[in-house]
């Protein structure tokens, strides 16, 4: 297994204080904090700050990877050497809090599990919530998926890879990759969650299985922006549509329509086709935003074209400036 | 402990088709009762009906109180920070979605 520099990773020095360590992870838990920061890798990043500042916190476990010696680097591959822990005891067992709910007890690397996973008890799943005996229902677990905007203008059915924490009868921590298929319901929002019931953890004794919740997240469309149910599109329209008004071609997500433009449109009108967005109650509306597309003056004929326009009009686009 | 399915899952829309009572919100967050009659003081989560007893919450309110309990635990901010925390990330995520629809698709 890798070698983890959890001082490169608070980005600390070897000598620093037990304050500046807090410090240090103050800010990289905000920064990284998976509610807070949009950062891809801010989950990865916060489970390993947390994980760095879990043994460097605890003066014990601070003091016993420090005599794995500094010529460590991180990366390097690692072993535990035997009785490397000899003389320490841990009082606090190998978790003494941070990550609370069970399920986010696969925050723990490997690294970290090899030197002081032992006497990890785990919570077990919502172990936290017994509620009487030894029944409890399961954790929830959430997980973020992406899907296409299609998807959610027609409902589709899709598979996710989830990869969810186990851990086994000696308390160790693996991660599984687990396969979904979910039915996408037609109409679903950008930043809404689904719920799958009983798809959670299991629970312990008699107590009921977790739920799974999927956040939904759309992924960039290349003509197409979303805002709740309704869509953009940007529309390039000839300087001669948009002066003299046309009947036009527009793709909409469930298929092309003809649409209406008025004589002496501009860059930037806004037209809306009510309905056309994603469906729903209500369903969102299409917003077509008319942006005015110039030929290239790239042959004879479309230069003496300007030219006679220049001759023609008098027209500044500076007038309002004064100028 | 887990298997593999290859059946279709069926869920339910959390913010649109979830109205859940105190209790099942407690359960569904896992947290005291206590935590969330302090975020509704706190106005972080407001529910419908005028006495607790008959306290209704909407869907969202699940993943509002999820934060808060993490953004507690994790950076140990008090009630009121939470708030205020997750107003300015509700803002964030207005701001953002403005700047997506105004600056076309090929700008994340």
């Amino acid at each position: 297994m890798e070698f983890k520099d959890y001082y490169e990773v608070m980005g600390v020095k070897r000598d620093a204080t037990q304050d500046e360590i807090k410090r240090a992870y103050r800010k990289l838990a905000r920064k990284y904090h998976p509610d807070v920061s949009k950062q891809k890798d801010a989950e990865e990043r916060f489970k390993e700050v947390g994980e760095a500042y879990e043994v460097l916190k605890d003066p014990e476990k601070r003091t016993a990877y420090d005599q794995l010696g500094a010529n460590w680097k991180a990366g390097q591959d690692f072993n535990a050497p035997p009785d490397w822990d000899a003389g320490f005891e841990f009082s606090g067992g190998g978790y003494t809090g941070g990550f609370g709910d069970g399920a986010d007890a696969g925050a723990y690397s490997d690294f970290f599990e090899s030197l002081f996973g032992q006497g990890f008890q785990t919570a077990g799943p919502g172990g936290y919530q017994t509620q009487g005996g030894y029944h409890a229902r399961g954790s929830d677990h959430h997980a973020k998926v992406l899907i296409d905007l299609e998807d959610a203008m027609n409902g589709a059915t899709r598979s996710f890879g989830l990869r969810v924490p186990q851990v086994d009868a000696q308390g160790h921590v693996t991660t599984k990759e687990r396969v979904l298929k979910v039915n996408i319901p037609k109409g679903v929002k950008q930043g809404q969650h689904i719920r799958l019931a009983g798809q959670g953890n299991p629970g312990m004794g008699e107590g009921k299985a977790g739920d799974l919740y999927l956040e939904i997240e759309f992924n960039p469309h290349s003509i197409y922006r979303v805002d709740g149910r309704d869509v953009y599109l940007d529309l390039p329209i000839a300087p001669w549509e948009a002066a003299l008004g046309a009947s036009i071609k527009v793709p909409t997500p469930a298929g092309a329509v003809d649409m209406k433009i008025k004589p002496g449109a501009a860059s930037g009108n806004k037209l809306r086709l009510k309905g056309r967005g994603i469906p729903g109650k209500p369903a969102g509306d299409l917003y077509v935003v008319l942006t005015i597309s110039l030929p290239e003056a790239s042959t004879d004929k479309a230069k003496s074209l300007y030219k006679d326009m220049q001759q023609a009009l008098d027209f500044n686009p500076r007038a309002g400036l004064g100028v | 402990m887990m298997t593999q399915r290859t059946d279709i899952l069926t869920g339910i829309i959390l913010e649109e088709e979830i109205h859940l009572s105190l209790r099942e919100l407690c359960d569904a967050c896992a947290v005291h009762a206590e935590f969330i009659t302090e975020l509704v003081n706190e106005g972080v989560i407001e529910p419908s009906g005028f006495d607790k007893s008959h306290w209704c919450f909407s869907g969202v309110s699940l993943h509002r109180i999820r934060a808060a309990k993490h953004l507690q635990r994790d950076l140990g901010v008090n009630l009121a920070g939470v708030a205020l925390a997750l107003d300015l990330l509700d803002e964030m995520q207005r701001l953002h979605t403005q700047l997506q629809k105004l600056s076309g698709p090929e700008h994340e």
